[in-house]
């Protein structure tokens, strides 16, 4: 068995619906696991109070918008280089869940500085990485519904997934690469110093993982989607030929 | 039922709050859609091999 068995859309809508209740389920399980836990059953952060419970939406939702772009930058990779049409659809059916990750990240970002730093927003290297990152994904979004031409919109897109990569590249190591800004170093990390606490850690890696396979599902569900919506044009198009 | 948020409480209700929604609207825009597809390309398939 290959996973380029997968570029098959028979295949891989036979499988994904296989794989995808499991999906459904344990996404929804842990994603809820986890952030009751960390809603109801943290305590206060001795500087920051209540509001590090922010932190179980905010991180997880940060790390799924720059993992989606990631992730549609391998698929745009396959497509160009073995032109398989289910990795293009793909990485179209991720860009709409990797934009509303980003929103989220930036929307609970904001509301959590208001207090804790006395604005909304700061121009900070990851601040501001995070927000090009989203207009990134506006614009991919916008230049496959603006391409008429299915091919023709998956290799233009997959050309600005390579340059937007640039920025979620950055918006992950922006902390590191200057050392200035309001924003605070990764919250997990292997350094115990460094690292927050058990009592935060451990609900954050249950939505952490939650999240990831919320991701996964909707990315299989939407590119399913992707597939008969390719195939409705295809008959359209058979349809109007034999007419 | 909810735990003491203190002086914060507006804060941390409006990030679950604003996340939830976009959560909730994600998951029912793409069912909503995933159905439609679905159920025009089984119409359209019948409709073909019913004229041939």
């Amino acid at each position: 068995m290959s996973i380029w068995e997968y570029a098959n859309p028979r295949k891989f809508l036979h499988t994904s619906e296989r794989v995808m209740p499991v999906l459904w389920v344990s996404s929804g399980l842990l994603m809820a696991v986890g952030l009751i836990w960390g809603f109801f059953f943290t305590p206060d952060d001795y500087r920051q109070g209540s509001t590090v419970k922010i932190i179980f939406l905010h991180v997880p939702a940060a790390l799924m918008a720059i993992n989606a772009w990631f992730m549609m930058l391998v698929a745009s990779l396959i497509w160009v280089i073995r032109r398989h049409h289910v990795s293009a659809l793909a990485a179209k059916a991720a860009a709409p869940v990797g934009i509303v990750m980003t929103l989220i990240a930036l929307a609970t970002g904001a509301i959590w500085g208001q207090p804790m730093w006395g604005t909304w927003w700061a121009w900070d290297p990851r601040l501001t990485s995070f927000l090009v990152l989203f207009l990134f994904y506006l614009g991919y979004i916008a230049l496959w519904e603006a391409i008429d031409n299915p091919d023709t919109a998956a290799d233009l897109t997959a050309i600005l997934c390579l340059v937007g990569t640039v920025f979620a590249v950055l918006s992950r190591y922006a902390v590191n690469f200057w050392n200035q800004g309001l924003h605070q170093g990764a919250s997990l990390s292997l350094d115990e110093k460094e690292n927050v606490a058990d009592a935060f850690s451990n609900p954050l890696y249950v939505c952490m993982v939650g999240f990831g396979l919320f991701f996964v599902a909707m990315v299989f569900y939407r590119t399913g989607t992707e597939i008969r919506a390719r195939r409705i044009k295809a008959l359209m198009a058979r349809e109007r030929q034999e007419a | 039922m909810l735990p003491d948020l203190g002086k914060y409480s507006d804060t941390v209700l409006s990030a679950y709050a604003a996340s939830l929604v976009l959560l909730a609207l994600l998951v029912v825009l793409t069912l909503w859609r995933g159905r439609r597809v679905r159920r025009e390309m089984e119409a359209l398939e019948q409709r073909m091999r019913r004229d041939g």
